[in-house]
């Protein structure tokens, strides 16, 4: 007895269309979940003020500092290395085999997961030299994880920028550096944002890697030699300890709307460099 | 490009301004049990005594051994019932006393443990709750990691324990006592002070968990918090220490559910 | 004077480059300097193969955490697998435009949720819900792997939609125009094409299975022992080192080390797969 196609068709597309109905069901609850919870808790109260009582009361002042100083340092470090690598690798040496190893080894070095990071940053730059639990050895930790995403998605976005550009450039003749700043790099830039915001992204949600380097102080950090506490950390330590989980759903609810921003501005910025660049 | 590369250098040196360690920054770091106790000291001492940099991080005693060797810490806090070998080349300043708390879900029928029978529970020999007096429900132990100075304590005072292959593993006193406190046949241990009405602690061979039988004695399962430094302690390090070893810093221990070290 | 500055950003780009380059070459020569010894004193076969893991007494054994790491990333992908797959074929091929837009960056939201926040809710809802009605502690196997499941769907959906986008028109045109109805050409003919692209999704998404630690930390147990059935309590090899690393000193740190080369070629075997899946799908005509 064979079905009709149009009837296998139909069961198919059902079938189809229910699994796409759970993965956005799961995706419904867990946001409903988080904010239903913790949003009732986030008032402009609690995303200014000092936590008291190591977070049972108060607000999330400190770890808000610590989740935008944390990944700020790590792409202050890494976007300057990360860019000027890629400019290096495309622009000014030839397609050969040390520059394939190069990439192989970026690649690889982007698939090792975040503990060995926090594992390699507690070894390296808290315990040998000495920097202690603090924004330096934090950042410098993520600095180096998110490298190889920025050294990767920049040299893309530098080889996407067609070749013809450059000649022109050259025969008006401007200099190959003149034609990486005026030319290469603000077409690119794009591609570079993109890779920017993945990092970020990473950064914020990164939680075994920073809790090893940068620690968990709830004070407001006054150098980067001082410990910092993300929201991220902070959501960990107060949900598992049972310390407030009230105040653990809050910061969930302000972690998520912080990816859903960071997402939007990403669209948003590259929507723009694409309209600017059609024009 | 160049107003761009300008702005960035500005930018990192504002960043590492203030740069240099302060000098009256200290970190302590280890026994999580100790760990709440040790920030709400850090607190009302940095209240006092404005200039002074006083944070706190967890990880368990070793991590506090460790890390007082190491330099990463200025002051370690470990609450063992006695100190490891690699331990005796810091200073230790005992500041506080703590019992350990066998704990059940508040749903268990069991109200007393003997020593005999914790033994046997965290060793994997009894692993049903009929057997000790309770339901007839799986026994599901769950213990700190190997690093953490209440379970050091805890299998060098009961002895003979080998810690079953099925126990659940969490990583701090807090987190047992979330565990303990959803999973109706759960059992584990955690410090005294952090005991709440979540979880319920069982009397152990008689003796009821408390100061007054942690002080007296009677309550066989207990040991000192101690804090340690490289060499004898000095500036804001002894500063702390001796707030934490005077008047005020054992009152507010002893009001917070720990034990005074006197 | 152009040339010169010419030359000076050269060798500074240079610099920069190798510092890069450098600053990535440290964490491997690290990892390598302290774990290598390790492997050659204990030998791999003791360290792999050995259930022993008590490492105060000198038995550095992980083959429970090998064990429990496979297990636990297999069913995330049994389960972030066929969930992603279907979904990516649903809106590409059989939903209307308008749907794509609005899930895409949904499914992008459900990617960037910090990984803190699943465990979470793993230990609050799911795990009860295991206890109760599976039995066993609740933090087993099962929760790990449908919350893990859960947190790969997104990158297992996006590349297998943006493979099966990337299948030309004409594959599909060239299927209806012999009678196919859409499903037929989807099966037989469109998944075919795009079956490297949906491979590479799926192998990126055990990756980021296998590293993943604070969601498994949570909802695991943590138990160091070869797992019998899914509702046993298991430790992975990075939960192994997350517990373990702030106070491990000498052999032990070593051997955390070591599991961390372990897990390094681990991934690099399932991303080394991934690239050569995508390179065949690329010389494809």
């Amino acid at each position: 007895m064979r079905i009709a196609p149009k009837h296998t068709q139909r069961i198919a597309v059902a079938l189809l269309g229910a699994a796409t109905g759970v993965t956005l069901l799961v995706l419904l609850f867990i946001i409903v979940f988080v904010l239903e919870k913790g949003l009732p808790v986030v008032s402009f109260r609690f995303l200014f003020s000092m936590p008291k009582d190591m977070g049972r009361a108060g607000g999330i002042l400190p770890t808000l500092v610590g989740t935008l100083l944390l990944p700020l340092l790590a792409i202050a470090i890494a976007l300057p290395l990360g860019v000027g690598t890629a400019v290096y690798l495309t622009e000014y040496t030839r397609e050969t085999r040390l520059t394939r190893i190069i990439r192989f080894g970026t690649d690889c070095l982007a698939g090792i997961p975040s503990i060995i990071f926090g594992l390699f940053g507690f070894i390296f730059f808290v315990t040998t030299l000495g920097l202690g639990w603090s924004l330096l050895s934090g950042g410098l930790t993520l600095a180096i994880m998110v490298l190889p995403t920025i050294i990767r998605t920049s040299e893309e976005a530098i080889r996407s920028v067609p070749r013809a550009w450059r000649n022109v450039s050259f025969s008006l003749g401007a200099t190959r550096w003149e034609t990486v700043t005026k030319v290469v790099l603000p077409n690119a830039l794009p591609g570079i944002v993109t890779g920017v915001m993945l990092s970020v992204g990473r950064s914020i949600g990164e939680t075994a890697a920073v809790i090893f380097t940068a620690g968990s102080s709830l004070r407001m950090p006054h150098s980067v030699f001082d410990s910092v506490r993300t929201m991220a950390v902070h959501f960990y330590i107060m949900a598992r300890e049972g310390i407030s989980n009230e105040n653990a759903y809050g910061t969930a609810a302000v972690l998520v709307i912080s990816v859903l921003l960071v997402n939007t501005l990403t669209y948003w910025l590259m929507h723009r460099f694409i309209a600017r660049r059609a024009r | 490009m160049n107003r761009c590369k300008l702005s960035m250098i500005v930018g990192c040196g504002l960043l590492l301004a203030g740069c240099g360690r302060n000098a009256e920054s200290v970190t302590l770091a280890g026994s999580t049990a100790f760990q709440p106790f040790a920030e709400k000291l850090a607190e009302e001492f940095m209240a006092k005594n404005p200039t002074a940099n006083i944070t706190v991080q967890g990880g368990g005693s070793a991590v506090g051994i460790q890390s007082a060797l190491s330099g990463a810490a200025q002051i370690g806090m470990a609450d063992l019932v006695e100190l490891p070998a690699d331990a005796q080349a810091l200073s230790s300043y005992v500041v506080a006393r703590d019992g350990i708390a066998v704990v059940v879900n508040p749903a268990n029928a069991v109200t007393n443990l003997t020593l005999v029978q914790i033994r046997g529970i965290f060793n994997g020999a009894l692993k049903n709750w009929s057997e000790v007096g309770g339901a007839d429900a799986p026994i599901t132990v769950v213990s700190r990691e190997a690093g953490s100075g209440t379970r050091s304590s805890f299998e060098k005072i009961v002895q003979g324990i080998a810690l079953t292959q099925d126990a659940i593993v969490q990583d701090s006193n807090g987190t047992i006592r979330e565990t303990v406190a959803q999973d109706a046949n759960a059992v584990g241990y955690l410090s005294h002070g952090l005991l709440n009405d979540k979880i319920k602690a069982v009397t152990v061979a008689g003796a009821v968990c408390t100061t007054e039988a942690v002080v007296a004695g009677a309550y066989p399962l207990a040991r000192p918090v101690f804090l340690l430094t490289k060499g004898p302690a000095t500036g804001t390090s002894k500063a702390f220490i001796d707030y934490v070893l005077g008047a005020e810093g054992q009152k507010l221990i002893a009001d917070n559910g720990l034990i005074a070290a006197k | 004077m152009k040339i010169t500055r010419e030359q000076v950003v050269e060798k500074l780009l240079l610099a920069v480059a190798c510092s890069a380059i450098m600053s990535l070459l440290l964490i491997a020569v690290f990892i390598l300097k302290e774990g290598a010894p390790f492997l050659v004193k204990v030998g791999p076969r003791d360290f792999l193969f050995s259930s022993d893991w008590r490492p105060q007494e000198g038995h550095f054994g992980i083959y429970p955490m090998i064990v429990a790491s496979l297990w636990v990333t297999l069913g995330a992908l049994l389960v972030g697998g066929p969930l992603g797959i279907a979904g990516a074929v649903f809106l590409t091929e059989f939903a209307p435009p308008a749907l794509m837009r609005v899930v895409k960056p949904a499914i992008e939201l459900l990617a960037g949720i910090p990984s803190v926040v699943f465990g979470f809710i793993g230990v609050m809802v799911l795990a009860p819900l295991v206890r109760a009605y599976a039995g066993g502690p609740g933090l087993s196997v099962l929760a790990a792997t449908v919350i893990l499941g859960i947190m790969i769907l997104p990158t297992v959906l996006s590349i297998a939609a943006d493979a099966i986008a990337s299948v030309p028109q004409s594959y599909r045109e060239g299927a209806l125009a012999l009678g196919a109805t859409r499903w037929q050409a989807v099966h037989m003919v469109v998944l075919k094409a795009a079956r490297s692209g949906i491979l590479a999704g799926l192998i990126l998404g055990m990756g980021r299975a296998v590293g993943e630690t604070m969601a498994v930390i949570m909802v695991a147990g943590n138990a160091v022992k070869v797992p019998h059935s899914p509702l046993d309590s298991v430790r992975t090899l990075t939960a192994n080192i997350a517990l373990e690393m702030g106070y491990a000193t000498g052999m032990h740190r070593q051997a955390l080390f070591a599991t961390g080369i372990v897990l390094f070629i681990g991934i690099m075997l399932l991303n080394g797969s991934a690239m050569l899946v995508m390179k065949q799908r690329k010389g494809k005509p």
